[in-house]
């Protein structure tokens, strides 16, 4: 049973991380390729009709990627976790259904039109067609979160006798109060994701001394998209985040700052340090004092209990994977917020372009938003077990009772097998592409 | 409530299946008949801008399965497991090789992706047919041995086959003679489909053999539909029980028929969509005739135990389903005008749009 639950797991795990790797770059590629059509709408400059040709072929190849990868996660739910499925499906079942009706349709239907459609319909429905890819893929991030939020703070239900979650308020789905903050912030993300991908793309040009016109764009809209969404993604929505945790799954967030004791006269906030297990605490602690409890309750002094207080059985399962993953995805985040702090100033000054350590530092950045988000989704995820559904399903209850763990390692190593494949042409393709760069005045 | 639910998802199916059909027998054809890079080029453009829309009916289905029937969908998702996840990786696969292959200008590389476009589609024909074959035989619900389940009643794990083949073993498994006839019969069918699509969307040279060859396979086909039909006794004693208490479920055979007779006069037609219109309602007439003759059935239990599961018994609680169709049919008219505007965009022939070339 042990091993049967673990596989379950790593697949899940394998394939979900695997898989938000392209749909956080095409929600927010998205914004920024609607933002080029309509600037060049209002502009009429060629430069920004080419700029967003050029970012939808990397959209088109992420996109199919994003798809490809996608539908084994609506199929997991049943074939991995059919207890889960079984006795929460006319709850969750609800979002996941609507994202398929109203999200999925609306990209798909538009995304053939949004790529080769633009000589058939003109500019103006063209910009249209990729405004509605976006909202689609927006939508779609809403009702996973919508979803994920039930999990995390389940409303609007009942338990029967046999054990099966059954909805007794829609409404309450969609007013879930850990929705909006979860799901703001990680819009936010995925914006960050996309701007230093752009950003990043235009510093190699830049460096490279080639389509210097697309390199200066791609930096100065990639640094101020990336400014303001890497503030947005601390404030206001990793802090409104974050209250979430703190009222709602108070063990989780004591484990994810690392703190193990409760402090008389307020908490310290932990930049670095180990969790040691065995002895409960942190080893070779780097901390300032009473920051996290000014952070959570706006007072120096504010208590904040600490995991070593909680019954061992609401202990999350994996502290220190919890603990890392939260502690990257801050210290990324602060990273991000002061690099594009620099680069903007920088951009005022009018000495970016000539700026050679930051462009070079923006192009190194490229892989690190998608670490943040991944931890950031390992953090929500690690925090709530040994949970499915917070406090009333456990995860051991929720897989297939009749699939064998051989079956699973079986198709997991057929999942890393297929998605290493996927990964290298990926990566290989939008390298081919990055390197022939924008044409000008394309037809 | 589940009555319309069931009515939802077997129509949401149908339209999966004419859809997404015809986009796997364009690549059955693109595997079989297109030699030239001319005809490979015509058969791409065809389906190029469709076949993404077209894949999402099968998600949008299954979250109709999940939310509405979620007893249903965990069961047969976990117990169908090897080759749903087999299904995943060549939808993958398909889906790359059509993707990919316009993305560098090499031969190698694109008979590659050409050939994991073309075999994906064969074998996602063939699964597709083996799947609706497992559902009409039904499953040993419970893993009963010796007279004793081992999991619980709605619960069940399929092999890929038992050594025997046979659809009446004990332990059966995905693949035996009766469930690979309906796979054969799912590739022929789909290969008909998607010739037809050709014809109807090209102006492609391949087009008059293609109305030889659609010709041909009718015949097997009807061959295959009537021996289908002679042996279906030996998993069902009562094929025909429905249809004698409800005639008007007759409608669904005869609209079969009619897709098949229809398709011998292929050669004969002067308006291309034609033999589109007939294998569409082969398909649409087929998948209801077979979900009609078990209703009201979902999954047949083979032993003498565990109950069938049922419409009425897999299905979510009455206010949830309640709820759905609110927004279900707020997404039904969104849809239908997507598909419009899709159709209409890209209306007549497609062979100058330029699919997969950058």
């Amino acid at each position: 049973m042990e091993d049967m639950l673990f596989y379950d797991r790593m697949q899940f795990a394998f394939t979900i991380t695997f898989h938000y790797l392209f749909p956080q770059l095409t929600m927010g590629l998205s914004l920024m390729i609607v933002y080029f059509k309509g600037k060049f709408l209002y502009s009429k400059l060629e430069k920004y009709n080419d700029a967003a040709k050029f970012w939808m072929k990397i959209f088109a190849l992420n996109f199919a990627m994003g798809v490809v990868t996608g539908i084994p996660m609506e199929f997991q739910f049943g074939t991995n976790w059919a207890k889960f499925s079984e006795l929460t499906g006319g709850i969750i079942g609800q979002t996941l259904a609507m994202e398929g009706m109203f999200s999925f349709f609306l990209e798909s239907s538009f995304l053939g039109l949004f790529l080769f459609g633009e000589k058939l319909l003109g500019h103006k429905l063209h910009f249209l067609t990729g405004f509605l890819v976006f909202l689609g893929s927006w939508a779609s991030g809403y009702l996973i979160i919508a979803t994920h939020s039930w999990m995390q703070y389940p409303v609007g239900y009942e338990i029967l006798e046999n054990g099966k979650f059954v909805l007794n308020n829609f409404g309450a789905l969609f007013s879930n109060p850990w929705l909006l903050p979860s799901y703001l912030h990680n819009q936010a993300a995925s914006i960050v994701t996309s701007s230093f991908v752009v950003a990043a793309i235009g510093a190699f040009y830049l460096l490279n001394n080639k389509h210097n016109e697309f390199g200066k764009l791609f930096v100065k809209t990639g640094v101020v998209f990336g400014l303001i969404s890497s503030l947005l993604v601390a404030f206001p929505t990793g802090d409104l985040a974050a209250k979430n945790v703190v009222k709602h799954q108070p063990a989780t967030f004591a484990a994810m700052e690392g703190v193990f004791e409760t402090e008389e006269g307020g908490s310290e906030i932990v930049l670095i340090g180990q969790p040691n297990m065995l002895e409960k605490k942190l080893d070779n602690k780097v901390a300032v004092p009473n920051i996290l409890s000014f952070l959570t309750y706006q007072k120096w002094d504010a208590q904040i209990k600490g995991l070593n207080e909680f019954d061992e059985s609401v202990h999350p399962t994996n502290v220190p994977g919890l603990y890392y993953a939260y502690h990257i995805m801050v210290g990324l985040g602060t990273i991000f917020i002061g690099l594009m702090l620099l680069a903007a100033v920088q951009l005022f000054r009018k000495k970016l372009f000539k700026t050679k350590w930051i462009l070079w530092s923006l192009m190194f950045m490229l892989p690190f938003p998608y670490i943040a988000n991944t931890t950031g989704w390992y953090t929500a995820e690690l925090g709530r077990q040994p949970w499915l559904v917070y406090n009333l399903l456990r995860t051991a209850d929720g897989a297939s009772p009749t699939v064998s763990s051989g079956n699973t390692l079986f198709t997991l190593l057929g999942f890393i097998g297929l998605y290493l494949l996927l990964g290298l042409l990926f990566l290989m393709l939008a390298g081919k592409i990055i390197n022939k760069g924008p044409q000008l005045n394309q037809h | 409530m589940e009555l319309f639910w069931y009515i939802v998802l077997m129509t949401m199916l149908a339209v999966y299946v004419i859809l997404d059909g015809y986009d796997f027998g364009a690549g059955i054809i693109h595997l079989f008949f297109a030699k030239k890079e001319k005809d490979k080029k015509a058969i791409t453009n065809a389906i190029g801008p469709f076949w993404d829309a077209n894949e999402v009916w099968l998600i949008a289905a299954g979250g109709v399965l999940f939310f509405a029937f979620p007893t249903l969908y965990a069961s047969s998702f976990s117990g169908f497991y090897l080759p749903l996840i087999m299904i995943l990786w060549l939808l993958i696969f398909r889906a790359i090789g059509l993707e990919l292959r316009g993305q560098i200008h090499n031969s190698i590389w694109q008979s590659i992706w050409d050939k994991a476009f073309g075999i994906s589609s064969l074998l996602l024909a063939l699964f597709f047919g083996v799947a609706l074959g497992n559902v009409v035989r039904g499953v040993n619900l419970g893993g009963v041995v010796n007279g004793v389940s081992t999991h619980e009643a709605h619960y069940f794990f399929l092999p890929l086959w038992n050594p025997t083949f046979s659809p009446q073993a004990e332990q059966l498994g995905i693949i035996d003679w009766f469930t690979l006839l309906l796979g054969i019969i799912g590739v022929v069918a789909l290969t008909i489909h998607g010739a037809n699509w050709i014809i109807f969307k090209t102006n492609s040279d391949l087009n008059e053999k293609l109305k030889r060859v659609v010709f041909r396979l009718n015949i097997v086909l009807l061959a295959l539909v009537v021996i289908s039909l002679l042996v279906w006794h030996i998993i069902e004693p009562q094929p025909f029980h429905n249809f004698l208490n409800t005639p008007w479920l007759w409608i669904f055979p005869i609209i079969t028929f009619t897709g098949i007779f229809g398709l011998f006069k292929v050669k004969t037609f002067k308006k291309h969509g034609l033999g589109f219109l007939f294998s569409s309602l082969f398909l649409f007439g087929g998948l209801t005739s077979t979900v009609a003759s078990i209703f009201p059935k979902l999954l047949p239990s083979t032993n003498a135990i565990n109950p069938d599961l049922t419409v009425y018994n897999v299905a979510a609680h009455e206010y949830g389903l309640s709820v759905g169709v609110y927004w279900f049919a707020i997404a039904v008219v969104l849809v239908a005008a997507y598909m419009v505007i899709q159709y209409r965009v890209f209306k007549g022939k497609m062979d100058d749009v330029g699919y997969g070339e950058h």
